[in-house]
C-alpha cells in the first residue's frame, strides 16, 4: 500500500503554518463552500464519509456531531482535544507544529455545522511550539476575517479559544477537560449527561481530536466517495500514523487505514541493524501489545480488535530484542500510576498496588505467585473503574505475562538490567556500545 | 412487590424492574442502589449519601445489568422499564468486582482501628467484614501522611484513614454551601484539604465527621474519648435554637460525650450546625448543685425542705403582686407549669417568657397570629414554596436549619428567597438569594410601600404567587410598625406567615400561655369560654384566674412586683438587662430557678437548681409549631425540673398544680389543644418616622458568639466568625473609612473599637454582631439595632 499524504502533503514547505503559505496550498477554500452549505449538509457529509474519531476510540464523528440538539436555545461549544500525551502518541504535535490553519479551519467548519459560536482548542501545555503556532494561526485566521463577526458574510460568528493545559494526563479524557475548561479540577464526570447534552458550562458540546477535525477540510473539499476509496469499509479514510522506537527513521507516515505495520516498518526504513521486531503496540501503551507475528494485519479498527488489540491513536512504538518487556511495563505503570487523578477506587490504588509489584520484578525480587496476583488486579481494574485511564492502566500487563511470560520468571531472581544492559536498547552505534562498556 | 415513595404516586411514573430474579415496580428514576435498600438487600458503599449528588468515584456499589457488559455503579443508575438487575445476592461478578473494590480500599488503610474513634461504627470496618478478605495479600508499603492535621479548630482530618469517597467535599459544597474543603493532589496522592488561609470555618463543618465513612474526620472534642460502644444513646432534641434538630446524644459513664445529628426526614434530615453537635460542655460547667438561700446578706446552701419554706413564704407574703420571668429556653412543659403556677397559685398573670427585645405590639401579634396555631408553614412548605420573603431574619445564624432548606430549595426546586435587611449576607448569597435593602429601623417602611397601590416592589409581587411565604425574624419585635406591617402583608398578599424565635423554648412558652394575657393554646385570659375550658383542666373556678390581662415586658413586671420568679433568663439578652437587674436588685424578693450560677442567682432570695434538658424529658416547640419531645440522657447534677419544683411549691403554699410529672404536663397540653375561637386582632402600630443623620446600626446575634450555652469549647469558638463592623464602600469612603482599618463605632453610652470590612450594606449603616467577642452593642454601646451610632477611622482617642 503506497503512502497517501492528504493532511501532511506540504510538511515540507517551511512557511506552511503561515496563513500565507497555508493559502497557497488551497487553504480556506473548503470555509468558503462550507458557510455556503446547509451545516445539517455538513454533518451529512460527514456522517457519510464514515470518518471515525482520531483520539483512540474510533467514534463516528458524524454521528456525534449529530447527537448535539439543534435549536435548543443554548449555546453549543466545539472543544478540540489537543491534550496529546499518551505515551508513544506523536501526531497531533506535529499537525499543530506544520499545519495549525488546516485545523483551524476544520474548527471554523465544524463549528458551523454543529452552531457553535465559541471553540476551545485545549493544548497540552509541554508542547508550547503547537500552542505558539495554533495561536498565531487563530489570530492570522481572525485578521483575515476566516473568524469573528458575520464571517465572510455569512452570518455565522465564531471565537476560537487556545487554552493551555496543566500539565494532566487525566485532562485528555473529555469530561476530564471541560471540567478543567471551567476552572476545576481535571476528573471526569459522571455519564450521562454526555456532552453532547450536556457539556462545557452543561451546554451541547462536541469534543473532537486534533486530527479528526483536521479532517475536516479535505472533506469538503474532495467529497465522500474521494474520502471512501482510502481505507476499508469500517475504516475509511486516511491516518497520520506516527512511528516510533527501534526503526531506522521513526516519524509521520500518512496512509491510508489498512496499511499493515510491516508496510509502515519498510517505510520507516527497517528496524534498526541487527534488531527484530520483539514487540510493538499499534496506538500507545494503552492498547495491548502485539508481536512480529502479528506484522501483516492491516491496521484497522476492525481488524485490530479482531487481533485482540486496538489502533488506538495509530501511533505505533515498535520495540526490538534489546527491550526487556517487564521494564516497558514498569514503565508504563510508573505513568498511569503518576497520572491517575485519583478519583476512583480501583485505579487509584491499582495502579499503586500494581506499579510497586512490578517494581520488584524489575529489581529481580519478584515472586512466582505475584504473576498471577497481578492479572487479578488487572481484572480488578478492568472495567471497574470510573474512566478509561484505569483500563488504560490495566493493560499492559496482561498481555506482556501472556507473551513473554518467561522474561517475568527470570525476573524473580535476576534484575532485568542484568538480562537486558538498557545501553543495548538506548545507544544505536556499536562503537559507542563499546564506549560505554555495554555487556 | 411495589415501592412507592408516596400514595399519590401514579401508576404511569412507575417502571418495572427485576432485582436478583424478584420482581418489583419502582417510581421511574429511582437509583438502583435505592430500590436495593427498600428490598432490603444492602449493596456496600462508601460515596453514596442519600442527600447527595451521586459521584460513583468509590465503585464499592458495582452490580450487574442485564446485556450491559461492565459492572455498574448502582448508586449512579437509575432505573429503567425492563432493567434486570443483579447484586452480590445472585451476582459473581458483582461479588466479585465489590470484593475486588473493597481490596483496594483497604490497600493504603492503615490498621489503627483500635486506636480510631469510629472504630466499632465504622462503614469501612464493617463493610471489610461483609465483603473483604479476610487476610491482605498486599506487602507493599503503605503510603501515608502527618497524622491529623487540623483543618479548622474542631475538624481533624487523618488523610492515611481517607478513601477518597469525596462525601465531605460534597457535603461542603452542595449542601452547607461552604466550599472550602476540596480534593488536592492525584493518584494515591489524593487527599482533602483546605486552603492554607481558609480553613472549614463552616457553621456546618461537623456533619462531615459523621458521614465520612471512615475516621477520617474527628473533631477535637471527641477524638480519643470514647468508643462507640460504651456510648449509651438517647434521641433529644437540640436546645440551642427553634431550628427543632433531632439529636442523638451519646453518652459514657453518665458523661455527653458527643452528640449526632439524627435522622428526621421532616425537618433537620440528617443535619444539624456546629452549635447543636459542640456546644453542650455547659452542661458540666457553674452548675448549682444545690439550693441557696440568703442569709445575711449571702447565699449560703440550704437542704430543699428549708429553701421551699422560705420561697413558698416569700411568694405567699406577696400574694397577688408576684411577676414571673421565665426566659425562652424552657421547655414547653415548664412553660406550661410556669403558666398554670402563676394563674393559679400566684393569682397573677404578670409573666412573659420574652427576656429579649419585646414589644406589646408583638405581644399582640404572638397571640393574633402565632399562639396557640396549628403546625405550619412547615419546613415542607418552605421545599414547595414559590417565593419566600425573609424580614429581620437571618437563617445562617439564628436558624440554620431553615438556611439548609431554603437553599436547597432554592438550587433543586427552584424556591425564590428575598431578604429584606440590611446587608446582602454570605448565608442569603448560598440562597442565591434577592437582598432588598432595608435601612434597620425601616422594616416597617419598606413593607408597608410594598402593599401600596401601583407598588413595584418585586417581593410584594413575589408575595402574592401561590405557595409563597414570609418569615419574620424576632428581631422584628425591637422595630415599631414592623410585626403590624409583616402582618397586614401577609394579610393581603395571601402569602403564609411563620415566626422564627431564635430561642428553642420560645414558641413552647408562647402555645403554654407564659405570656400575660394568654392562657395555654392561645387562648385569650378575658375570653369566658376560653377560661372555662382552662379553669376546667386546673380544677378551678373560671373567676379564680385573673380577670385582666397583666403586665407585658421583664422591666415592667419586676419593677412593680414585690416578689419575682426568673428562670432561665440571661439578662444579657435583653437590652433592658441594666435595668432589669436594677430592679431585681431592689427591695423584692427574688426566687430563681436556675441551672447555672449567673448574675440573677448572685442577687436572688433563694436558688433553686434545676436540671439541664439532658438531665431530663421534655418537649421544645420549633418554630413550625412542631413538638419536638426529647427523652433523659443523663443523670448529672439534678433530675429536678422546674415543673416538679412548682408543684412542690404550690404544694408548700397549700396550692395544686398536679404533680409536674412530665407525662402530666404533656397529657394536659394535649387536652388543652389550639383555641379555635376568636383572638386578638393583629397590631397595628405605624412605623416611627425616621431618626435624621448618623450612621443606623444593624446587628443580629452570629451563630457562634458569647452566649452562655457554648462556654466551655474554645474548638467550636475557633470557627467562629471574625468580630467585625461591615459596611458599604460608599459609606465607608464618605467617612473616610477604609477596609480592614480600625474603626471607632460609638454613642453617647460608649464606643467600641474593630476592623471594618467593606461588603454590600443599606447606605448609612453599619453592621456589628451583636453579642461577640470584643462587640456586644448592649454593653458596650447601650443600643440596639435601629440606633443612630458615629463612625470615625482609628483607635479609641
Amino acid at each position: 500500500m503506497t503512502l497517501t499524504p492528504v493532511i501532511t502533503e506540504f510538511w515540507d514547505r517551511p512557511d506552511l503554518y503561515t496563513l500565507a503559505g497555508y493559502e497557497r496550498t488551497g487553504g480556506y477554500r473548503a470555509l468558503r463552500t462550507a458557510l455556503a452549505m446547509d451545516p445539517d449538509a455538513i454533518i451529512s457529509q460527514v456522517k457519510d464519509t464514515g470518518l471515525r474519531g482520531r483520539g483512540g476510540a474510533g467514534f463516528p464523528t458524524g454521528l456525534k456531531w449529530s447527537f448535539v440538539p439543534q435549536g435548543d436555545d443554548k449555546p453549543h461549544y466545539l472543544v478540540v482535544n489537543a491534550d496529546e500525551s499518551e505515551p508513544g502518541a506523536c501526531k497531533d504535535v506535529p499537525i499543530m507544529i506544520a499545519n495549525p490553519h488546516a485545523l483551524v479551519e476544520g474548527v471554523i467548519i465544524s463549528s458551523f455545522a454543529i452552531r457553535a459560536s465559541h471553540a476551545v482548542i485545549y493544548i497540552r501545555g509541554e508542547v508550547p511550539e503547537a500552542i505558539r503556532r495554533v495561536a498565531l494561526a487563530v489570530s492570522e485566521a481572525e485578521a483575515a476575517g476566516h473568524l469573528g463577526h458575520n464571517i465572510h458574510g455569512s452570518g455565522f460568528d465564531l471565537k476560537v479559544i487556545v487554552h493551555s493545559g496543566a500539565g494532566a494526563y487525566i485532562c485528555g479524557e473529555e469530561t476530564a477537560l471541560l471540567d478543567s475548561l471551567e476552572g476545576y479540577r481535571g476528573q471526569p464526570r459522571l455519564k450521562p449527561p454526555f456532552p453532547a447534552v450536556a457539556g462545557l458550562y452543561s451546554a451541547p458540546t462536541v469534543v473532537n481530536n486534533v486530527e479528526t477535525i483536521t479532517n475536516i477540510p479535505w472533506i469538503i473539499n474532495n467529497g465522500v466517495e474521494w474520502f471512501r476509496q482510502f481505507g476499508t469499509e469500517k475504516s475509511p479514510g486516511f491516518k497520520v500514523f506516527a512511528v516510533s522506537g527501534h526503526v531506522r527513521r521513526p516519524g509521520i507516515y500518512e496512509a491510508p487505514l489498512g496499511i499493515t505495520m510491516r508496510e509502515l516498518l519498510d517505510y520507516a526504513g527497517g528496524m534498526r541493524d541487527g534488531s527484530e521486531v520483539k514487540f510493538w503496540v499499534p496506538g500507545g501503551s494503552s492498547v495491548p501489545m502485539l508481536t512480529a507475528d502479528h506484522l501483516d494485519v492491516p491496521l484497522t479498527y476492525e481488524a485490530m480488535v479482531e487481533a485482540g488489540t486496538m489502533l488506538g491513536t495509530g501511533t505505533p512504538m515498535v520495540f526490538d530484542q534489546t527491550v526487556s518487556v517487564v521494564k516497558a511495563v514498569t514503565r508504563w505503570l510508573e505513568f498511569y500510576k503518576h497520572e491517575s487523578c485519583g478519583k476512583c477506587t480501583p485505579c487509584r490504588e491499582g495502579t499503586f498496588w500494581i506499579t510497586g509489584v512490578l517494581k520488584q520484578f524489575e529489581n529481580g525480587e519478584g515472586n512466582d505467585p505475584d504473576l498471577d496476583l497481578l492479572n487479578e488486579l488487572c481484572e480488578q481494574i478492568m472495567g471497574r473503574s470510573f474512566c478509561a485511564l484505569g483500563d488504560a492502566a490495566a493493560t499492559p500487563y496482561p498481555a506482556a505475562v501472556k507473551l513473554f511470560r518467561d522474561e517475568f520468571i527470570t525476573a524473580t531472581h535476576t534484575p532485568v538490567d542484568q538480562t537486558f544492559d538498557p545501553a543495548r536498547s538506548f545507544v544505536f552505534s556499536e562503537t559507542a556500545l563499546s564506549e560505554v562498556g555495554a555487556r | 412487590m411495589t415501592i412507592a415513595s408516596g400514595s399519590e404516586q401514579t401508576q404511569t411514573d412507575l417502571v418495572d424492574v427485576v432485582v436478583d430474579d424478584i420482581n418489583v415496580r419502582v417510581p421511574k428514576g429511582t437509583l438502583v442502589i435505592r430500590v436495593a435498600e427498600q428490598m432490603g438487600v444492602e449493596i456496600p458503599r462508601f460515596c453514596d449519601h442519600p442527600l447527595l449528588d451521586p459521584v460513583a468515584a468509590c465503585r464499592m456499589c458495582l452490580i450487574e445489568i442485564d446485556g450491559v457488559p461492565k459492572p455498574q455503579p448502582a448508586c449512579a443508575i437509575t432505573v429503567a422499564d425492563g432493567m434486570k438487575i443483579r447484586t452480590q445476592r445472585t451476582s459473581p461478578v458483582a461479588e466479585k468486582a465489590q470484593s475486588g473494590v473493597m481490596e483496594f480500599l483497604l490497600l493504603n488503610h492503615p490498621l489503627d482501628c483500635p486506636i480510631c474513634d469510629k472504630g466499632g461504627e465504622c462503614p469501612l470496618q464493617n463493610q471489610a467484614m461483609s465483603s473483604g478478605r479476610g487476610e491482605t495479600r498486599f506487602e507493599g508499603k503503605k503510603r501515608t501522611f502527618e497524622k491529623p492535621i487540623a483543618i479548622s479548630s474542631q475538624i481533624l482530618l487523618d488523610r492515611e484513614r481517607c478513601v477518597s469517597c469525596a462525601r465531605c467535599t460534597r457535603f461542603a459544597d452542595q449542601i452547607a454551601g461552604d466550599p472550602m474543603l476540596e480534593l488536592l493532589e492525584r493518584g494515591a496522592q489524593q487527599q482533602v484539604g483546605v486552603a492554607d488561609d481558609a480553613p472549614f470555618n463552616s457553621y456546618f463543618s461537623g456533619n462531615t465527621i459523621q458521614i465520612c465513612p471512615v475516621g477520617a474526620l474527628t473533631s477535637t472534642l471527641y477524638r480519643f474519648r470514647s468508643r462507640p460502644f460504651d456510648l449509651v444513646s438517647t434521641p433529644t432534641t437540640c436546645e440551642h435554637c427553634a431550628s427543632g434538630c433531632s439529636l442523638r446524644t451519646d453518652v459514657r459513664r453518665g458523661e455527653v460525650t458527643r452528640r449526632l445529628a439524627w435522622d428526621d426526614p421532616e425537618v433537620n434530615e440528617e443535619w444539624n450546625c456546629d452549635k447543636g453537635r459542640f456546644a453542650f460542655r455547659y452542661i458540666r460547667q457553674d452548675r448549682i448543685e444545690s439550693p441557696l438561700v440568703r442569709e445575711d446578706g449571702r447565699l449560703r446552701p440550704a437542704s430543699w425542705p428549708e429553701a421551699l419554706d422560705i420561697a413558698a413564704r416569700g411568694l405567699a407574703a406577696a400574694q397577688g403582686r408576684v411577676g414571673v420571668l421565665t426566659g425562652g429556653r424552657l421547655t414547653a412543659e415548664d412553660a406550661y407549669s410556669y403558666a398554670k403556677f402563676a394563674r393559679v397559685a400566684l393569682r397573677t398573670d404578670d409573666i412573659d417568657f420574652r427576656a429579649r427585645m419585646a414589644s406589646d405590639e408583638e405581644a399582640q401579634f404572638l397571640a393574633a397570629l402565632v399562639a396557640g396555631q396549628p403546625l405550619g408553614p412547615t419546613y415542607a412548605d418552605l421545599d414547595a414554596a414559590s417565593n419566600v420573603v425573609l424580614v429581620g431574619f437571618e437563617p445562617e445564624d439564628e436558624s440554620p436549619i431553615v438556611l439548609l432548606r431554603l437553599r436547597r430549595a432554592a438550587l433543586k426546586a427552584n424556591t425564590r428567597v428575598w431578604s429584606i435587611s440590611a446587608s446582602l449576607t454570605g448565608g442569603l448569597a448560598k440562597m442565591q438569594g434577592t437582598w432588598v435593602p432595608c435601612q434597620p429601623g425601616a422594616e416597617a417602611q419598606v413593607m408597608d410601600d410594598a402593599q401600596k397601590d401601583g407598588s413595584d416592589d418585586a417581593f410584594g409581587a413575589a408575595l402574592r404567587t401561590p405557595g409563597a411565604v414570609l418569615l419574620v425574624g424576632e428581631r422584628l419585635a425591637g422595630i415599631p410598625g414592623a410585626l403590624s406591617a409583616a402582618a397586614a402583608l401577609a394579610r393581603n398578599t395571601g402569602a403564609r406567615l411563620g415566626w422564627v424565635p431564635r430561642r428553642a423554648g420560645e414558641r413552647g412558652a408562647l402555645d403554654a400561655g407564659a405570656l400575660s394575657g394568654l392562657l395555654p393554646g392561645g387562648r385569650p385570659l378575658t375570653d369566658p369560654a376560653a377560661r372555662r375550658e382552662v379553669s376546667d383542666l386546673w380544677g378551678v373556678q373560671a373567676d379564680e384566674l385573673p380577670r385582666y390581662a397583666g403586665r407585658r415586658g421583664s422591666v415592667p413586671i419586676a419593677q412593680s412586683a414585690d416578689a419575682v420568679i426568673v428562670a432561665g433568663v440571661d439578662p444579657v439578652d435583653d437590652p433592658q438587662g441594666e435595668q432589669l437587674m436594677a430592679a431585681l436588685a431592689g427591695d423584692r424578693f427574688v426566687l430563681s430557678l436556675e441551672t447555672h450560677h449567673g448574675p440573677i442567682s448572685e442577687l436572688a432570695d433563694v436558688v433553686l437548681p434545676v436540671a439541664v434538658d439532658a438531665e431530663r424529658a421534655g418537649t421544645y416547640v420549633d418554630w413550625e409549631g412542631r413538638s419536638r419531645s426529647f427523652g433523659t440522657a443523663i443523670s448529672g447534677v439534678t433530675t429536678v425540673t422546674d415543673s416538679r419544683v412548682l408543684a412542690m411549691l404550690a404544694d408548700a403554699m397549700d396550692e395544686s398544680i398536679g404533680r409536674g410529672d412530665v407525662m402530666e404536663l404533656r397529657a394536659e397540653l394535649a387536652t388543652l389543644g389550639h383555641w379555635t375561637g376568636d383572638r386578638m386582632s393583629a397590631p397595628d402600630v405605624r412605623p416611627a418616622p425616621p431618626a435624621a443623620g448618623g450612621l443606623r446600626l444593624a446587628s443580629w446575634r452570629l451563630l457562634l458568639d458569647l452566649g452562655r450555652m457554648q462556654q466551655g469549647e474554645p474548638h467550636l469558638a475557633g470557627t467562629a466568625r471574625p468580630t467585625e463592623a461591615v459596611m458599604s464602600a460608599a459609606t465607608a469612603a464618605s467617612r473616610g473609612l477604609t477596609e480592614g482599618s480600625l474603626v471607632t463605632v460609638s454613642t453617647p453610652d460608649g464606643s467600641l473599637t474593630l476592623p471594618l470590612r467593606l461588603d454590600e450594606v443599606a447606605h448609612d449603616t453599619v453592621w456589628l454582631p451583636m453579642h461577640s467577642p470584643g462587640c456586644s452593642i448592649v454593653q458596650d454601646l447601650g443600643a440596639v439595632p435601629g440606633d443612630v451610632v458615629e463612625v470615625v477611622p482609628g483607635g479609641p482617642r
